[in-house]
């Protein structure tokens, strides 16, 4: 691991961008779209690179690149990302801040009036909870199917996502965690290409 | 106080091993958070709902929802809208402290194992295990909590009808002559509840 900080920051930039606009923009960013992750990425690439000029469009798809081969939510990452390169830790700090804020404080107010109580107790909500939940349940049916389709989950590897969604809903303790299999996947496809390379050499 | 150290621990281990976007985390949270009891299957439906339908990653939501809830839920001497905040703080504090200190240190070890090939080895690897990782959210919600809670079998019909038209909506997309439309989640969501209000009130 290496653990010197390698800061992208741009020593070339005439202009530093003000950290309030920073912020700002991903508050903006936090605030108005709906779903996450990849709903994100055009709307902060247009607010980024169109509108403010702040990164070019190559080094923001490196940027993206690199957050998204790490964990984590990733607009958060992206945040992190582009606040750094543009005024380093303080910059990375407040753009992941604002991309948070909205959400959180929106949520902390639902969770401060619709109370676990509440939504069993009062019968009009309950009801119309009743109603969502198994809409909720088709709603992530549909990326499984989704994601399949994109990872070109074939006959060859369909048995991978089968086996693993087995494991951990079947409730076995330690090995229905699915940090095993996450560890699994990762491990297995760095195997599959570093041994064939290791033993050509 | 061990809640709150639980809860952060549980939401590290979330922005660790996070990989594969918010869906795939589902599985992540629901085995850290519905486990040890800290919140019911049904609320934690309720929660991917709400956070469906507010905006911002559902990471961020969760994490703020279920830290809110979890410390008065295990402990009553932590209810109340101060423990809440508390907790719902440190719970999103834990989930992206991870990976912002991953963007600000390993953007450099990425970018070097980019150009090897051996990030995109791990995630050819970690593509199929993340379909299985959602799948397995989908499974796990499919329970008689959400589909049949009174033990009422004409009630567990009707809602595996809401469910296999909400999956319906969700995925083929709506064709008006050449021109197809796609159903906003959001959408969706409004017209169970809807549904549930009527059939259930």
């Amino acid at each position: 691991m290496i653990l010197y900080k390698f800061s992208m920051q741009a020593e070339t930039q005439q202009v530093k961008t003000p950290l309030w606009q920073l912020f700002a923009s991903f508050f903006k960013i936090g605030a108005f779209t709906f779903g996450g992750g990849w709903a994100m990425i055009s709307i902060i690439e247009r607010e980024i690179v169109d509108k403010y000029h702040w990164i070019e469009r190559d080094d923001f798809l490196d940027l993206l690149a690199v957050a998204q081969s790490l964990p984590g939510i990733l607009a958060v990452n992206i945040a992190t990302a582009v606040g750094d390169k543009l005024r380093g830790t303080r910059g990375s700090i407040i753009a992941s801040a604002g991309t948070i804020l909205p959400s959180f404080l929106i949520i902390l107010a639902i969770a401060i009036f619709l109370t676990p109580d509440m939504i069993k107790n009062n019968r009009v909500i309950s009801s119309i909870f009743m109603g969502i939940r198994p809409a909720v349940v088709a709603l992530i049916i549909a990326p499984v199917l989704t994601s399949a389709k994109a990872a070109k989950i074939g006959l060859k590897t369909v048995w991978i996502p089968l086996v693993v969604a087995l494991m951990i809903s079947l409730d076995l303790g330690f090995i229905s965690n699915p940090i095993l299999y996450i560890l699994f996947g990762g491990f297995g496809g760095f195997l599959f290409w570093w041994l064939p390379r290791k033993y050509r050499s | 106080m061990q809640i709150y150290l639980k809860l952060i621990w549980a939401y590290i281990k979330i922005g660790i091993f996070g990989f594969g976007g918010g869906y795939a985390m589902l599985s992540l949270v629901e085995k850290a958070v519905v486990g040890p009891g800290w919140i019911s299957e049904t609320m934690f439906t309720d929660i991917v709902a709400i956070s469906q339908m507010t905006p911002g990653p559902i990471g961020i939501n969760s994490a703020t929802y279920i830290g809110f809830v979890a410390p008065g839920a295990v402990n009553p001497e932590f209810s109340g809208i101060g423990w809440g905040l508390i907790g719902s703080i440190l719970a999103t504090l834990a989930v992206t402290v991870p990976s912002f200190f991953l963007v600000l240190y390993s953007a450099h070890f990425i970018r070097r194992h980019n150009e090897s090939g051996a990030v995109k080895a791990v995630f050819s690897g970690l593509r199929p295990v993340v379909v299985g990782l959602i799948a397995s959210a989908a499974i796990m919600l499919m329970n008689a909590a959400n589909f049949n809670p009174n033990g009422i079998t004409r009630q567990m019909w009707m809602n595996i009808a809401i469910c296999a038209i909400a999956f319906c909506l969700a995925y083929f997309p709506l064709r008006f002559g050449k021109k197809q439309l796609k159903i906003h989640p959001i959408l969706i969501i409004i017209l169970a509840g809807i549904t549930g209000l009527i059939l259930y009130y």
